[in-house]
């Protein structure tokens, strides 16, 4: 008996040590710590159920005690039979009405919540964003503002902003758990979401649906930035000018070698060429193709050889690769060039307090 | 006599006698052995998926290979390893459990059987054939509809061939239950492993045809393209969705009920106490197996069905813990007040409560569908599934195993060996599982190949990756005892256990007609009443007579042989279309075998009673 | 089982059902049809998903005219109802009759099939509708395709048991075998009347 009892405390010991050691998970990413409206009220509704389903599990772990610490055979009485109890009504009838109560505490906030969730009524006055997902990157047009932009969602900071989004080739769906839960992006139709950033910063997006090799490696970023910085950004992008010469000499033949090997895939500015993701503020950005190291080095891998680090993107049949018509030198003036395009002073840095 | 005729048999004539039998009992055993070994193979998957993330950025596997092992996993385990496992036990122990020398349609028994293991075997052959089948089991278009390479070809013609095998597995047991009975059992007599038996029969019945049009549809896709799920020609992908789930929910309750029937036939018999609540544990399943049907958009919360669609789903989502809620209760009052003894096939059905407790607040939760954002597709998914799936079904495997292994082979497992199973198995699995729900709020995404570093994955995924060895150490562990058993463990009687229901009811070892006088059944826990009664035996329903048993045949080998070889031809007839010949062969092998048995007549034998009590059929 | 089993010398009313193995296969079948129905709501459900993605094809307006659905309803029915008196004579021991009530069953199932290749040929050659024209054409020749192969099956199925016992006569063994085929008949029928509802009349609309 004390072997058995002991194992299972040893081990709600063991999982409740590991929680403890591994905390709740990065601020930026947990949700378990909600920094916007929707991770709000999933964790409200997450909270309510778990406290009822600890309610039942605690009746249920008092009953089987007892039942194992008195029931046991004793010696003695090996040969004892007990009485061959048929049911009990009384009891059976508590154990459904009881259960069907607890369900309703749940069900009423669910549906709730649910509708709260997809309500569209602002959706005509405020800002709204075209989310497009792709293998294994994410497109975001703003298109109201004529914005177009890649990986880093910028958003005003306590604003409700809709997200319309659809899927350019398989299923995808888009995550911030420190935000809001997901919504699926469909090839044939557009899910609409709303998301709003209780404090500024920069969250951690990932797909969370199997999308192929590289789901894994599908991080995007959603900045949240004061409202300000936000109108700063805007204004800043839309007047970017593809043409403007960079500083350097290198940037400056990068930016031809660009114009010759890349544009007809990665567009910059307000064009609405998406096959590739948007490069307009890349300079700015924190990571490489969402999830690599930003520097210079690991730059000139990516572009060198994309298939090394994210399996089965499409990058890996663009003609410079196949044609293996750039060299290492050439890719690096291009990596010069991608590196200095700052268009805007707000950056993942902005987006703090 | 027999006996030694039996001991100087051949291999061969022991094979020929397994590929022809039509005997439940052998096909039990078929089932035994094939989903044991798919068993293993998708733990070995289940091992490399961990490995792969004991720690950030590994790379174990690469990233397309990983998405290969954890499909396969996925479809391994539930397609061949937990369906045909809890097959052999309902093969093994139905029968016995109402009095029958055999089911409704022996032969098709035997091809149902036949049938799974020509379609497991065509999916594991991707392995060697250019990769394995890499969107999922879910096979999500049009991530399935674009893989490139044979990979889910192989899925889509394995779980064709396979699924039609389960279906007609499922109306067997249907009939079986139904017009097989011994006199006087009557259905509310009927022990709950062979209710929930029938349940689930019903769930195959309804559930697998939707998977079968599924598939189609994938295959015509995929193979002659047509435009159901590409949205450049009209097509909706989202259509796939709800074929899958149509079939895919209920196909969760399919795995679960034969186990809450396992528990509900051990427990009684180590507490020495009539199962509590029999009639409303029968409504229970019934109502479980109905909800199941209602519920399946629950696993599509975030596709965009809207708030209206979603709320309905998540409230009958709810509903279903009212059954299951009454089955743990209607459990711990069958112990209560008992007479426990714990042994091995206990330990399973002890831990099995608290377990599937956790497994089933998890599903509340999941239910509750804005909550659900969070949770979908992420390890706390992961993490429910596994807790009802393995915590569940697994356990309720291991427990009918031990339990029912006397019956099968008529030895006792080792006790020892099977105490140290359970428990390491058991701690692994919560070690392994329990992590997850916080992994996957934590922002872990189901199916990801790896995770980047300082995103607070770390820990919970090393602990996950130490879980999983002690499972595989559990499971070798099974495996030795399996063999010690068979080597070393001794002989012994029909009923070892002081049983309750009539499997219990027959020496050891269980004739091939199984009752040589059909019983009569006076009650629930039918042989324990007579025992009760101070018999030994059951009261026999009828005079020693001639007994009728069905002939052996090979047809059913061939007919699912006919199907392995044209399933290779659709699979290939894209690349060369000198490959149709293969289905146009194996098709005919197929329509063949069905023409001979329809043409040629099949009265099956008799065993004359003189005979019966010389031993002859043992 | 023994021969004067299975031919006893007065027929029971219901032959189909008088053996075990007769019950089974009954119960069975019926299961089994069961299950066929959910294959074919499956499909339907499908085909109304996608009856209006013609994807610039042709839709359903311009291609469907009734007339020939008409007699292929028609045709269909009557074989139903003929396969209907079949069974009946059957249940009167009357070999000889429920044969050729089977063979006009299968005479008119044959009409009907032709007819239905005829329709897919038009479409195919005069409208250009093929199974890779768009979703609708792959819902629309899935759907009617996978009832016309079940009529092909039932067809053969029943050919099959006719010549199989033409010289021996009704017995207890084959009389479960002919009724469950007459079953699968009506079943196919039956959907048949939904596919004539759901694809033509509500494809014309």
């Amino acid at each position: 008996m004390k072997g058995w009892m002991g194992k299972i405390r040893a081990l709600f010991l063991l999982s409740s040590l590991a929680l403890i050691l591994s905390g709740c998970g990065r601020e930026n990413l947990t949700a378990f710590l909600p920094k916007g409206y929707g991770a709000e009220v999933s964790l409200n509704l997450i909270i309510i159920s778990l406290a009822v389903m600890i309610f039942v599990f605690i009746v249920v772990m008092i009953i089987y005690t007892v039942v194992l610490v008195k029931y046991r055979r004793k010696k003695g009485q090996e040969d004892y039979i007990p009485k061959q109890t048929e049911g009990n009504k009384a009891l059976e009838i508590i154990w459904t009405v009881i259960p069907i109560l607890l369900l309703v505490i749940i069900a009423v906030p669910t549906v709730s919540a649910t509708f709260d969730l997809a309500d569209e009524s602002e959706k005509e006055d405020t800002l709204n964003i075209k989310v497009t997902g792709n293998q294994y990157w994410w497109h975001f047009s703003y298109e109201d503002e004529e914005i177009q932009t890649s990986q880093d969602l910028y958003i005003p900071v306590g604003k409700r902003i809709y997200l319309n989004m659809v899927s350019s080739d398989v299923l995808h769906s888009f995550w911030v758990p420190s935000i809001t839960g997901k919504m699926d992006t469909n090839p044939e139709n557009e899910n609409t979401m709303y998301i709003e950033a209780y404090e500024e910063g920069v969250y951690w997006g990932k797909c969370a649906e199997l999308c192929g090799p590289s789901h894994s490696l599908m991080d995007f970023k959603i900045v949240a930035v004061s409202e300000e910085e936000y109108n700063q950004w805007v204004t800043d992008m839309q007047n970017f000018d593809a043409e403007a010469v960079p500083e350097t000499a290198s940037a400056q033949e990068g930016q031809e070698l660009f114009q010759n090997n890349c544009i007809s895939c990665h567009a910059l500015g307000s064009s609405p060429v998406a096959v590739a993701p948007n490069l307009t503020d890349f300079g700015n950005r924190t990571k490489i193709a969402g999830v690599l190291d930003f520097d210079k080095e690991t730059l000139v891998g990516w572009i060198s050889n994309p298939e090394e680090f994210k399996e089965g993107n499409k990058m890996t049949n663009a003609e410079y690769l196949k044609n293996g018509s750039l060299s290492e030198e050439e890719i690096s003036k291009i990596a010069d060039y991608l590196l200095q395009l700052k268009p805007t002073t707000i950056t993942p840095e902005s987006a703090t307090n | 006599m027999s006996t030694t005729i039996a001991q100087n048999r051949s291999f061969g004539a022991a094979l020929w006698d397994y590929l022809t039998t039509v005997d439940h009992k052998k096909i039990g055993i078929l089932y035994l052995v094939s989903g044991g070994f798919f068993f293993l193979l998708g733990g070995l998957e289940a091992m490399a998926i961990r490995i792969q993330l004991i720690k950030p950025a590994n790379d174990f596997v690469s990233a397309g290979f990983y998405n290969q092992i954890l499909t396969m996993h996925g479809t391994t385990m539930i397609f061949l390893a937990a369906m045909p496992l809890i097959f052999a036990l309902m093969n093994a122990v139905v029968p016995l459990q109402i009095g029958a020398r055999d089911v409704a349609f022996p032969f098709l028994n035997a091809l149902g059987f036949w049938l799974f293991l020509a379609g497991g075997l065509i999916l594991n052959a991707s392995w060697f054939l250019g990769g394995a089948p890499d969107a999922g089991w879910t096979a999500y278009a049009p991530l399935s509809t674009t893989s490139p390479g044979h990979g889910v070809d192989f899925y889509v013609l394995g779980l064709q061939i396979s699924g039609a095998g389960t279906l007609i597995a499922g109306i067997n047991f249907l009939v079986t239950i139904v017009n097989m009975r011994a006199p006087g059992m009557t259905y509310m007599r009927m022990p709950l492993f062979t209710w929930t038996t029938f349940v689930v029969s019903a769930l195959i019945l309804f559930a697998f045809p939707a998977l079968t049009v599924g598939l189609f549809l994938l295959m015509f896709d995929r193979l002659f393209g047509s435009g159901f799920f590409d949205a450049s020609m009209g097509g909706n992908s989202v259509i796939w969705e709800h074929l899958f789930w149509i079939f895919g929910h209920p196909e969760v309750y399919i795995l679960i009920l034969p186990a809450f029937g396992v528990f509900s036939e051990i427990l009684p018999v180590f507490s020495k106490k009539r199962l509590f609540g029999y009639t409303a544990m029968v409504f229970a399943t019934v109502l479980i197996g109905f909800l199941g049907f209602m519920v399946w958009a629950h696993h599509m919360f975030t596709v965009g069905l809207g708030p209206a669609a979603n709320s309905i789903f998540a409230v009958a989502t709810m509903a279903i813990a009212v059954p299951t809620g009454i089955k743990i209760f209607n459990w711990l009052f069958t112990l209560w007040g008992g007479n426990i003894t714990i042994n091995t096939a206990m330990l399973y059905s002890l831990s099995f409560i608290p377990t599937f407790t956790i497994g089933g607040m998890t599903g509340v939760m999941l239910a509750a569908a804005a909550a659900d954002y969070q949770f979908h597709d992420t390890y706390f998914v992961v993490a429910h599934f596994h807790y009802v799936i393995v915590g569940g079904v697994v356990f309720g495997i291991f427990a009918g195993l031990h339990y029912w292994w006397p019956r099968m082979f008529g030895k006792i497992l080792d006790e020892k060996l099977g105490k140290l199973t359970f428990w390491t198995f058991f701690i692994g699995f919560h070690l392994t599982f329990f992590i997850q729900h916080f992994l996957g709020l934590m922002g872990m995404p189901r199916r990801y190949w790896t995770f980047l570093p300082d995103q607070g994955l770390d820990t919970g995924n090393l602990i996950s990756t130490i879980g999983a060895f002690l499972m595989a150490f559990g499971t070798i562990v099974f495996v030795i005892n399996v063999i010690v058993t068979s080597v070393k463990g001794e002989k012994v009687g029909g009923d070892p256990w002081d049983g309750r229901t009539l499997e219990w009811a027959i020496a050891n070892p269980t004739p091939h007609y199984n009752f040589k006088q059909t019983p009569l059944v006076r009650g629930l826990d039918a042989f324990w009443i007579e025992k009760m009664d101070g018999r030994k035996e059951m009261t026999p329903a009828e005079p020693v007579d001639d007994i009728h048993m069905p002939n052996s045949s090979i047809l059913p080998f061939i007919m699912a042989l006919g199907l392995f070889i044209a399933g290779f031809g659709f699979i290939y007839q894209v690349d060369n279309s000198a490959w149709l010949a293969a289905v146009f062969i194996g098709m005919g092998i197929l329509l063949g075998c069905m023409f001979i048995r329809s043409v040629k007549d099949d009265h099956g034998y008799h065993i004359h009673k003189e005979d019966l009590d010389k031993g002859a059929g043992l | 089982m023994s021969n004067d089993t299975l031919n006893p010398k007065v027929m029971p009313e219901e032959p189909e059902k008088a053996t075990l193995e007769g019950k089974n296969k009954f119960l069975g079948f019926w299961f089994f049809l069961g299950g066929e129905t959910v294959l074919f709501a499956s499909l339907f459900g499908t085909f109304l998903a996608l009856r209006n993605s013609t994807n610039g094809g042709p839709s359903s307006q311009e291609l469907f005219g009734l007339d020939l659905v008409f007699i292929m309803t028609m045709l269909l029915l009557t074989s139903s109802l003929t396969s209907v008196v079949a069974i009946y004579q059957m249940k009167k021991n009357n070999f000889a009759k429920m044969q050729a009530w089977l063979a006009i069953t299968v005479i008119l199932g044959f009409g009907f099939l032709s007819l239905e290749i005829y329709e897919f040929y038009e479409y195919i050659t005069l409208e250009d509708f093929t199974f890779r024209s768009s979703a609708f054409g792959s819902a629309f020749y899935t759907l009617v395709g996978f009832h016309g192969g079940h009529v092909l099956f039932g067809l053969l199925w029943i050919l099959t048991l006719m010549i199989r016992n033409a010289k021996r006569g009704l017995n207890l063994y084959n009389a479960p075998k002919f009724y469950v085929a007459s079953l699968y008949w009506h079943f196919i029928d039956v959907v048949w009347v939904f596919i004539f509802t759901v694809v033509y009349l509500m494809g014309v609309i």
